[in-house]
């Protein structure tokens, strides 16, 4: 049987696609953040050295993970919109870079509020949480170019070369910032020898999930709002049920 | 006549580099305004800085080179507006890339048009600004050798947000918040050379970095900003 691997490369189609995903996404994140706070909050035992102020770690983390990986997915999208000119890529880095944005800033905020009791401080100049800063700077800055470019064409593909420069530099940043300063704590999570506690690891990893499933559930449901706004013109548009009634999309 | 079409088979890349960097600097000559209008804010950011944080020559002698280097990134991101905005308006980048020759050479020579017209006279001023700030003579020299490596840098990054944000309306404010982020590591490792020689570091790594970064974006911003173009110009 031949699979048509492009089927879903088309917004037509993918549109129905998204909206089948959106709930089953949004309801796991909701469970998975159920239980990965409770787990987390309730179940994990108190750290030796800093107490129960650790805990902030659970949401910490995740968002920051999920700030860098979510640059490189945009920036693999752009790419791919840029380089074979399909509208739906184009699309999909466009939605994701306000979530990305927000886990950014989130991962800042609790990493400030993680700070206070631990450095004494709420921010300190240290080279993790400035190249954090800098990637939400990256963020804002593709998020800037692509809503001041009116013809949706050109920006995708300005705001596209811009998220693979900025993916680029983001190694050069990185390190730069690293040598420049370092006063965060290390990797805690390996994949050899970790010294975390068994309870402590597997609620990480389920608000990593959860984090996972919320951006997922996000982006797709930002993505259909852009193919609605972009694809307005067309006539399978008016086709879907509850769009057609808007007086708008009979234009 | 004859004559005439051999000489322009005969042109090769490096003609074409120095005839576009020629026109730029003779174009920017015309309108000098411009340029001292870049100096004069360098001077005037430098300058308000001891006014703002107190004149206690200790702080001040710390402090200056990253001072000296963050106005160097400010008044480089000013005059970067102007990079293409001219020719992009007067229809001469439309010709630039109708031309036969490669797109990317030409934007090479508007970039280093650019930083001789606004980075070369920023490094020039440098060591007057930091006796200002009591800095030791070989901390000038290494700010010195740190801004004429950083600077074109700075040109050459800047010209890809320049060319992205072509015709766009605040073009100014929006360059710059592209811009700046990706101008982070030419300021570290800039000011990080005159810190490592005041505490008595070797230098060699933080200039060589800066070498480094100057070899890189030479041979990949032109192309970028070339692909920028065309998509601003689409």
């Amino acid at each position: 049987m031949a699979i048509n691997w492009f089927k879903y490369a088309a917004p037509t189609t993918f549109y129905g696609l998204a909206g089948k995903m959106i709930p089953w996404f949004a309801v796991s994140a909701a469970l998975l953040f159920c239980a990965g706070l409770y787990i987390g909050f309730f179940v994990a035992p108190v750290d030796a050295q800093q107490g129960e102020f650790y805990r902030i770690i659970f949401i910490h983390v995740p968002t920051s993970i999920l700030s860098m990986f979510l640059y490189l997915i945009m920036a693999g999208y752009a790419a791919l919109g840029l380089v074979f000119n399909t509208r739906l890529s184009s699309m999909m880095a466009s939605a994701i870079a306000p979530t990305g944005a927000l886990f950014a800033f989130i991962s800042l905020w609790t990493g400030a509020l993680w700070g206070k009791p631990m450095w004494g401080a709420w921010w300190m100049w240290d080279a993790r949480l400035t190249s954090e800063l800098i990637l939400l700077f990256l963020y804002l800055g593709f998020i800037a170019l692509h809503a001041s470019i009116d013809d949706p064409r050109r920006a995708d593909r300005a705001a596209a070369l811009l998220a693979i420069v900025g993916s680029v530099n983001v190694p050069i940043i990185y390190f730069s910032v690293q040598w420049w300063n370092t006063l965060h704590q290390g990797s805690t999570i390996k994949f050899s020898g970790t010294t975390m506690h068994v309870v402590m690891q597997q609620a990480l990893l389920i608000m990593l999930l959860a984090c996972w499933s919320y951006a997922f559930a996000v982006v797709l449901a930002r993505v259909r709002s852009i193919i609605l706004e972009r694809e307005r013109n067309t006539t399978w548009i008016t086709q879907i049920p509850g769009v057609a009634e808007f007086p708008e999309a009979k234009r | 006549m004859i004559e005439d079409h051999r000489d322009m088979k005969k042109s090769t890349m490096f003609d074409l580099l120095v005839l576009v960097i020629r026109r730029d600097l003779v174009l920017a000559m015309r309108r000098r305004a411009d340029v001292l209008t870049t100096l004069i804010f360098f001077v005037m950011v430098v300058s308000l800085f001891p006014l703002g944080v107190g004149p206690e020559m200790d702080m001040l002698r710390k402090m200056a080179a990253g001072v000296l280097w963050v106005a160097a990134l400010l008044s480089s991101m000013l005059s970067l507006g102007r990079l293409f905005s001219a020719d992009y308006l007067d229809g001469t980048l439309e010709q630039m890339m109708l031309a036969p020759q490669s797109l990317s050479m030409l934007v090479l020579g508007k970039m280093a048009a650019h930083w001789m017209v606004s980075g070369l006279p920023l490094v020039m001023l440098a060591p007057v600004l930091g006796l200002q700030f009591d800095m030791p003579v070989r901390e000038i020299g290494v700010l010195i050798a740190g801004l004429l490596l950083g600077t074109p840098i700075l040109s050459m990054v800047g010209a890809i947000g320049a060319a992205l944000t072509l015709g766009l309306r605040g073009g100014g404010v929006l360059l710059s918040l592209l811009v700046l982020p990706l101008c982070i590591p030419v300021l570290i490792f800039g000011a990080g050379a005159v810190e490592a020689v005041s505490s008595g570091l070797p230098i060699a790594s933080h200039l060589s970095l800066l070498g480094a970064l100057l070899v890189l974006s030479l041979v990949f911003t032109p192309w970028v900003t070339a692909q920028a173009l065309r998509i601003s110009m689409e």
